[in-house]
């Protein structure tokens, strides 16, 4: 017991003792000075992460429905590009976006090669999220939809989607902030966002440990926001009502 | 007003439905009793096509609702069902559950549609639950605000699949009231239930269905007292 207190005040005081280098090797001053261009790049990267957020989610419902699907060409399309995405490293994704489709002649600019590369990805992982969460709803929910005459498209709008959405609202709060950490990826094809605003920085002044120090706390601010968002959005939608059920229902 | 023809339905290697048919008239209160596992619920689950039986037919008011080319949803909206689970919709309030499916499947206005929520809310007792959520209702409570539901589409037929089975006892008799209600309003309906004082009392019909057949059928002052077949007979000495 004792060892393990010791163990413990030990690693504190390691820890204490790092923070306190840290801050002795970053240059604050540096840091405040560079700080409005970094958040000029900031600026970009939740610019693209919010275009990736708002399309991946509207992607990743349909790959849901797709995946879901009884037709099997488009549960197969769903299925390969979900496979395709989950299988290969985002950074490959982008070069493909951006450099593949050039060489094919879609040259795009490279704001929109990276918001369509981050959606893509975003799509495929939202994608399934939320067939995870229609899969969740009780069969006696579609059922109880059907047997008042409603078709099978308004079933899913009115009765399991809305149900659905409410359920995967922590983990798609996840991979938004997954996707808004990522976004710092397309800093290589040459996007002038967060990362890479650093890392011009860094280069310029050689203070690689300041600027990187810097923008992971900007980075860190950003998705620790985001979280808190999210969780005031959570409960503001109230409980998660999957107790319809009898035996969790009797309570008055 | 119903006629089941000859209806077959099997899940795989397990053939639940071996060819039953039945009639309900107008009005009628047809009681569906059988040992769990005989097919009642797959019965009343193909006569709202919940379930598409594989062969055999099913009249509603002159139409056959197994023939190609009808649309299933158009025949649910004549037939109201009312499960074990209640499956009332949890992120909706009772009334909203209500109107639903007067305003996306009849295209009721809102105004219409809640002025007939609040009336069939005030026949199942529950007017001033109008606003709550499922979840803060008691079993008996969510039970009868799903038959207000089903009975919203003005059925011509309502389903009950063993609507009392999942409440504590306690509660059944609310719900048994507004059902005798509902029939004694000439509601047509198929209940099944192991509820065998309401098959006596409400029943004009009883159908005692084993392994996938209709063994025996008839008034329940006779079936229930002089029940002819083994099958019968064996079924009754345990639930009576
Ligand atoms: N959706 C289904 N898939 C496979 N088997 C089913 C399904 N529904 C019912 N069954 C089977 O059909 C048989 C009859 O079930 P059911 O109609 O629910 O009987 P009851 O309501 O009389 O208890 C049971 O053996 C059950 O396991
Ligand atoms: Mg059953």
């Amino acid at each position: 017991m004792t060892s393990i207190i010791d163990f413990l005040t030990d690693l504190i005081l390691e820890l204490l003792l790092l923070i306190q280098t840290i801050k002795d090797i970053v240059n604050w001053e540096l840091l405040i000075r560079t700080l409005p261009r970094l958040l000029e790049g900031a600026k970009i990267s939740l610019i693209i992460s919010l275009f990736a957020v708002i399309l991946g989610v509207t992607l990743g419902i349909l790959v849901a429905i797709g995946r879901l699907s009884k037709f099997w060409p488009t549960k197969a399309l769903a299925s390969v590009y979900v496979a395709f995405i989950r299988g290969t490293p985002m950074i490959v994704q982008i070069f493909i976006v951006h450099y593949g489709l050039a060489e094919l002649g879609i040259r795009l600019p490279a704001m929109a090669s990276g918001i369509i590369a981050l959606s893509l990805n975003s799509g495929a992982y939202m994608g399934e999220v939320f067939r995870g969460g229609i899969q969740s709803i009780d069969m006696g929910q579609t059922q109880a939809g059907l047997s008042v005459g409603l078709s099978p498209t308004q079933v899913f709008r009115y009765i399991v989607f809305p149900q659905a959405f409410r359920r995967v609202i922590p983990s798609m709060g996840n991979e938004m902030v997954t996707l808004t950490k990522d976004s710092s990826l397309v800093n290589f094809i040459g996007i002038a966002e967060l990362t890479y605003k650093a890392t011009l920085a860094a280069a310029r002044t050689y203070e690689y440990f300041t600027m990187y120090i810097g923008i992971a706390i900007v980075y860190f601010a950003i998705t620790f926001v985001l979280s808190q968002l999210l969780a005031s959005l959570e409960r503001r939608m109230g409980p998660d009502d999957s107790n319809s059920q009898p035996g969790k229902g009797l309570r008055r | 007003m119903i006629q089941i023809v000859n209806l077959e339905k099997a899940f795989g290697d397990n053939h639940v439905l071996k060819g039953v048919s039945a009639s309900v008239s107008p009005g009628e209160v047809v009681v569906l009793i059988g040992a769990s596992g005989s097919g009642k619920s797959t019965l009343l689950r193909c006569v709202n096509l919940l379930e598409i039986p594989d062969s055999g037919e099913i009249w509603i008011d002159g139409v056959d609702v197994t023939a190609k080319g009808v649309v299933k949803h158009e025949v649910r909206r004549e037939t109201g069902m009312v499960f074990q689970q209640f499956n009332l919709f949890p992120h909706k309030r009772v009334i909203d559950n209500i109107t639903l499916a007067p305003k996306k499947v009849r295209g009721m206005s809102a105004e219409d549609a809640e002025e007939l929520a609040m009336d069939l809310l005030g026949k199942v007792d529950l007017a001033d639950k109008a606003q709550s959520w499922p979840h803060q209702l008691s079993g008996g409570q969510q039970q009868r605000v799903a038959i207000a539901r089903a009975l919203a589409m003005q059925p011509k037929v309502m389903l009950f699949d063993e609507v009392t089975s999942a409440l504590d006892p306690g509660m059944t008799g609310e719900v048994l009231t507004v059902m005798k209600e509902l029939a004694a309003d000439g509601m047509t309906m198929i209940v099944v239930t192991h509820e065998m004082a309401f098959a006596r009392e409400v029943g004009d019909k009883v159908i005692f269905m084993h392994n996938g057949v209709i063994v025996e059928e008839g008034p329940p002052s006779d079936l229930l007292a002089n029940p002819i077949h083994e099958a019968t007979k064996d079924f009754l000495s345990k639930v009576l």
